[in-house]
């Protein structure tokens, strides 16, 4: 077994590009949250804005967050990957103005257009809405997706030519010669093989998720150009499925980089890392068909895939990535600032919220839990304490303003305020999904609103906490761009 | 029943994790020079660790396969005729063939859609999901599910489909008699 050792690493300073990335994600975050808020509160009887509103809402929130995680987890795999290939900056940019353009036509499109189909554009519904939106909204929308697909997948294959440039093909940069053959300790960066799986899988899910906008566009305004609802469903979700998904295996790449520099442990791609990745690849691109278990015309075959595999998905993240991550941290001596705190804690995010995930993704326990609360609270826990407290991390890393500066009582009372409110907040949508409340209603029952008033109360410390966190990472913006050590070392190592 | 227990594994599941967290940030303070040792020690733990979560993961896993709702044994042993009900959703109301069905009778709904993909949803008399299938445009999907419990049950749409999404609700009544029209 190749012996591994840590090799200190300079910190460098974000470019330009990156700044603009995470500035864009934080703005429409903080936007897309109050979105969530309003939601909640329309749910609980706080407010009264109405069913129209309500879903408008909906639709903007569900599309709007799974843009930004994108964006900010793409920020995060360019500027480590950056210090390894040779990256094209004008490429980067190009997918930033596209997916603004595609903002503005999805705002358009909802708020001028009362577009409300919702992020997921389940055909036919974009274009069977009973006149409640025009064929023009419904084309905006799906316009706007599209735009916003192809910046990503330009980005993406700029990605694959740089990886390919540097390591000749895939195989090499997912370190199949070291899992394959003898680990010569030479195996690619664990920053190298996650943005090799993601580039693969995404270049999937774009081209698929491309493809059925475009069928949809056409089908809109010549509708005898017909789809198959199985069809269209099973795309949609291969698309929507992997390229959410992906937006954790590039955000995780700031706690595989930033992690060793707090604890001056190495992180390196052994084999059984390299196997996990490899796997996780695969299991990814086959795993959609757990969206598909109530449509039991469904091959069975399929279903029964999506079953195993989400349970087999289970071990790369607990086993590789939580546990290096404990590995990592136990008696490292580490000082616990607000960027290890937060990468630490994603960790226990996502492999907290993989556990309802993968619960769901039994077919009998789906038959009554799907499209329930279950399946929002889930996917927040994963992506809101998992996925986007990589961001959060990544954030106060990039702008701390020297190597041993100490955070403020108000982001330490923030960071706490954010765990307190993302795990009260997560379980509250988990429980009222225990208690079969279904998901994107405008209204509930009676019986329901009790969770909604707690939801809500528990949503708003989400966003005052989340508030310090971009509002700290904007006044250090002109830090962030500097080359110098920030993370703070371990404690016997600083003597 | 599903629900409560998918709820309390995924608590004991979600404990456990946040335990082992908890226990290495409380002993992150003190620093471990040799790492290769400790790397020693925890990928033998890691190993137990995999092992434990296939002999758990997996017997659950196959266990749970065993009953799958895409066919007529998952409805129980339950004797008598078969009792179908046609049901198809529109933009926004449901529209069944009958809405009265015989207790501890085996029913079978074969759903389809009109119009727009929705998710036809029963609803027992404590408001909780008991059974689910989506109702798409094109295809017929299967139920088979016998009350044990007489009493009117609430259909529910569980896929969204527009502005009457959360107004799509119906009935069905189940008695003790046989059921009739």
């Amino acid at each position: 077994m190749a012996n591994y050792t840590y090799t200190s690493v300079p910190d460098q300073g974000a470019k330009a590009g990156v700044l603009a990335y995470l500035v864009t994600a934080a703005t429409v975050l903080l936007l897309m949250m109050v979105f969530g808020l309003l939601m909640r509160m329309e749910q609980a009887q706080f407010i009264s804005m109405g069913a129209i509103w309500f879903y408008e809402l909906m639709t903007l929130h569900g599309a709007g967050m799974v843009g930004i995680a994108g964006i900010s987890g793409a920020a995060i795999m360019w500027h480590f990957l950056r210090q390894y290939v040779a990256l094209s900056q004008g490429v980067f940019i190009a997918n930033l103005v596209l997916f603004i353009i595609g903002v503005a036509m999805i705002l358009a499109s909802v708020l001028f257009g009362h577009f409300y189909g919702a992020w997921t554009f389940l055909y036919p519904l974009p274009s069977k809405s009973m006149g409640t939106w025009s064929q023009e909204a419904a084309a905006l929308f799906m316009g706007g997706m599209l735009v916003i697909g192809v910046g990503f997948l330009l980005m993406h294959l700029d990605i694959a030519r740089a990886i390919m440039a540097r390591y000749g093909n895939f195989a090499r940069s997912l370190g199949w010669p070291q899992l394959f053959g003898q680990d010569d300790g030479k195996a690619p960066p664990p920053t190298v093989v996650a943005s090799t799986m993601v580039t693969i899988i995404n270049i999937v899910s774009l081209v698929v998720g491309a493809s059925i906008l475009s069928m949809m566009l056409v089908n809109l305004y010549f509708p005898g150009f017909n789809i198959d609802p199985l069809l269209a469903k099973g795309m949609i979700y291969l698309f929507g499925h992997v390229f959410i998904n992906s937006t954790i295996y590039m955000a995780v790449i700031a706690v595989y980089e930033i992690l060793p520099r707090y604890t001056q442990r190495p992180w390196k791609s052994s084999r059984v890392f390299l196997a996990a990745w490899t796997a996780s690849t695969f299991m990814v691109l086959f795993i959609f068909p757990h969206h598909l278990l109530m449509d039991f015309a469904f091959p069975t075959w399929m279903l029964i895939m999506g079953q195993v595999i989400g349970y087999f998905s289970t071990f790369p993240v607990l086993v590789v990535t939580a546990y290096g991550g404990l590995m990592i941290v136990y008696r490292s001596g580490i000082r616990w600032d607000m960027c290890s705190m937060l990468l630490f804690v994603s960790l226990f995010g996502w492999a907290a919220g993989v556990m309802p995930a993968f619960i769901d993704g039994t077919i009998t326990v789906n038959y009554v839990m799907h499209n329930t609360m279950w399946v929002p609270g889930h996917f927040h826990t994963y992506l809101l304490l998992g996925m986007m407290t990589m961001v959060f991390g990544f954030m106060y890393y990039l702008g701390k303003p020297y190597q041993n500066a100490q955070d403020s009582f108000l982001d330490r009372f923030a960071f706490w305020g954010f765990l307190l409110g993302t795990l009260g907040f997560t379980l509250n949508l988990l429980k009222s999904g225990e208690e079969s409340v279904p998901r994107r209603y405008a209204v509930h029952l009676p019986e329901w609103v009790p969770y909604d008033k707690i939801g809500s109360i528990f949503a708003m410390l989400v966003i005052a906490s989340v508030l310090v966190f971009i509002i700290r990472f904007l006044a250090r913006l002109g830090l962030s761009s500097r080359d110098y050590q920030r993370a703070t070392l371990a404690r016997s190592a600083a003597v | 029943m599903s629900q409560q227990i998918a709820w309390l594994v995924s608590l004991v599941l979600m404990t456990l994790i946040a335990f082992g967290f908890a226990f290495v940030a409380i002993n992150s303070g003190t620093r471990e020079e040799d790492y290769p040792l400790l790397q020693k020690r925890a990928y033998r733990l890691r190993t137990k660790l995999f092992w434990v979560m296939v002999l758990i993961l997996g017997p659950a896993m196959i266990y749970t396969l065993l009953s799958l709702p895409y066919d007529t044994s998952y409805a129980g042993n339950n004797i008598g005729p078969v009792q179908v009900v046609d049901v198809t959703g529109y933009e926004w109301r449901w529209e069944l063939s009958r809405d009265r069905v015989a207790k501890d009778q085996p029913v079978e709904f074969r759903v389809t859609s009109a119009d727009v993909n929705h998710g036809f949803g029963i609803y027992d008399t404590d408001m909780h999901l008991v059974a689910q299938t989506q109702a798409m445009p094109g295809y017929t999907n299967k139920i088979h599910y016998t009350f044990t419990k007489a009493g009117t049950y609430k259909i529910l749409c569980m896929e969204y489909c527009g502005i009457g999404h959360h107004d799509m609700m119906s009935e069905i009544h189940v008695g003790d008699l046989k059921g009739s029209k």
